[in-house]
């Protein structure tokens, strides 16, 4: 059974008002344990909104949200007891730091949990390793970080959580690519160490393309395919038509097959493309 | 959620309320309000409610967003009609229990008191649904500019207010965006004693300080770096001109006021 799941889920913001605008419509998306899922679409397409609803933030305007196959929304106390397994990464985090040091910042969420003191310094320092927050930042004022250790920081604050689904609102926007890296690794560790369900929201295809097992769409509020990402790859050019670039392995393969080389389906990272012109490569003959 | 609160808030539209000099609103609001305080009996409540009926109509704005705008001065006229009725000694009574005493003419002010209340404050609905915050200042701008005689700083007064305006409406969401954040921190503002709920806050309040600092220090430095330096010599892109419409609707106006003082003196 999915861990997580939604059934017709739509959201209308502002009903009743000149500015009523409907965000997402009829959403049916599953996800499993340990499942690494991404989620796309331009932007206004409806992924902030719709990811606030797997927590409870927002409530459906109608549809509905499972989780371990109960309605998140049966009670008050349910969906509190969910948004502890479901931690929920905004865009832009940082933003959400208001503690003195990082430690009691990072311990914000535990301590709500009402975790005891004992256990809450392991849990801080453990999540602080996680995003690669070492000693020496615990005791800083949150506000004299550089942007990327903020970032962290404040990912750490919902990893500490320990959530079984670990929701990221476009975590990498706005770092170096180096800083960049690091946090999908981190994340990827996370993943690994507690078999956590992650939905990573983003627009960098790279990202998707190297980690997820399934991708949805999303397009104007509706889902309009979802897949592994060799499936969801193939058509770079549908992926065009939605404001949307394939990952540049994928695009590159696509010219090459294009050109008339017998380049396989399915490719969409660096590492596969090179496998497979090696493979060509070592067929010699014209393509050599 | 925050951001559903309506209360001054304004709806673009296309019709001849919208399109109206945000001065010849201003006057007319006024005016408006002016009436309802001279307005005596029922003859000239029933008249400036029409009246009000009637300009709604013209500006298109929904029933429901009024009725969504009075939801949070609800309380202040209920208050106002429970101390109306109950405070006020009239002669012929209607109901007597101990020392609770309700008159007719209590009754009859509560309900006079609570029109007027409701007449008053979706008077200014109009205006501010009809105008953006900033035609309304830059009206205001203009009404005021006389004053700019003996020294006082209007030009600055009508910037600080338009960025107020400007602004508010982003700190909401703002402040909806935190909310949102900690309570998926498991941040919990809704049980608890008074210490712990003022505790509460501080998730909120602190983020939210420093992104209005932080704004601030922006949108300052984007205003020098474009050689904002007060109103001196200051031009607008928008100049506002009083059209036929303006006048007409004026001259509706001064009409409505005598009226309703014609029906105090003769009913
Ligand atoms: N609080 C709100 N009130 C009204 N409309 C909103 C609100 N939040 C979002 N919307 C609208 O809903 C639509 C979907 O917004 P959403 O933030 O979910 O998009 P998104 O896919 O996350 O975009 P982005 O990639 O830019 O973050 C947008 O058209 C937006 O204007
Ligand atoms: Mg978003």
């Amino acid at each position: 059974m999915a861990l997580i799941r939604t059934e017709k889920l739509s959201h209308t913001y502002s009903t009743g008002t000149p500015f009523e605008h409907v965000a997402i419509r009829d959403i049916c998306f599953e996800a499993e344990r340990g499942e690494y899922i991404g989620v796309i679409g331009a932007t206004g397409s409806g992924k902030s909104t719709f990811i606030q609803h797997l927590n409870g933030l927002l409530k459906p305007t109608a549809g509905f949200v499972y989780y371990d196959g109960v309605d998140i929304h049966e009670s008050k106390h349910r969906t509190k007891e969910v948004r502890s397994k479901v931690g929920l990464v905004f865009q832009y985090p940082e933003y959400q730091l208001f503690e003195a040091t990082v430690f009691d910042d990072i311990a914000f969420g535990p301590k709500n949990m009402g975790l005891p003191d004992s256990e809450l310094k392991d849990r801080v320092y453990e999540a602080a390793g996680f995003v690669g927050l070492n000693e020496s930042f615990m005791q800083k004022s949150p506000f004299e970080l550089s942007g990327g250790e903020k970032r962290r920081a404040a990912i750490a604050g919902v990893i500490a959580m320990h959530p079984e689904v670990l929701i990221l609102d476009e975590p990498t926007a706005g770092l170096d690519p180096g800083g960049q890296a690091e946090i999908i690794r981190n994340i990827m560790n996370y993943k690994n160490s507690r078999d956590a369900t992650i939905i990573l929201v983003t627009h960098n295809m790279e990202e998707i393309a190297r980690n997820v097992d399934k991708i949805f769409l999303l397009r104007n509020g509706y889902l309009v395919s979802n897949g592994t990402p060799a499936e969801m790859f193939c058509d770079t050019e549908k992926l065009a038509k939605m404001g949307l670039k394939a990952p540049v392995a994928a695009i590159i393969a696509a010219r090459l097959r294009a050109l008339g080389l017998p380049v396989k389906d399915g490719i969409y990272t660096i590492k596969q493309l090179q496998a497979e012109l090696n493979k060509l490569k070592s067929k010699g003959g014209v393509y050599a | 959620m925050l951001k559903d609160i309506t209360l001054g808030q304004f709806f673009p539209g296309n019709t001849i309320v919208n399109k109206l000099d945000p001065r010849t609103k201003l006057v007319l609001m006024i005016a408006y309000i002016a009436s309802l305080f001279i307005a005596r009996g029922l003859f000239a409540y029933l008249f400036m409610f029409v009246i009000l009926l009637t300009c709604i109509t013209i500006s298109k704005i929904k029933p429901k967003a009024i009725l969504r705008g009075l939801r949070p001065v609800f309380i202040i006229i209920l208050v106002t009609v429970f101390l109306n009725i109950f405070f006020i000694r009239g002669e012929t009574i209607l109901f007597q229990f101990g020392f609770i005493v309700i008159t007719t003419e209590g009754v009859v002010t509560a309900a006079f008191m609570a029109s007027r209340l409701m007449m008053l404050i979706v008077s200014t609905f109009l205006l501010t649904y009809t105008t953006s915050p900033i035609s309304l200042t830059n009206g205001l701008e203009k009404m005021l500019n006389p004053l700019k005689k003996i020294k006082l700083p209007v030009h600055e007064f009508a910037m600080m207010m338009s960025i107020a305006l400007r602004f508010i409406p982003t700190l909401i969401e703002e402040t909806d965006k935190i909310i949102s954040a900690q309570k998926s921190r498991g941040a919990d503002f809704e049980t608890g004693g008074l210490i712990k709920r003022a505790k509460s806050v501080l998730p909120i309040i602190v983020p939210l300080f420093i992104s209005a600092f932080r704004r601030a220090d922006e949108l300052a430095t984007a205003m020098e770096s474009r050689c904002y330096h007060g109103g001196e010599g200051r031009t607008s892109m928008k100049i506002l001109r009083f059209s036929a419409a303006d006048y007409i609707a004026l001259l509706f106006g001064a009409i409505v006021v005598t009226i309703v003082v014609l029906l105090g003196i003769y009913f």
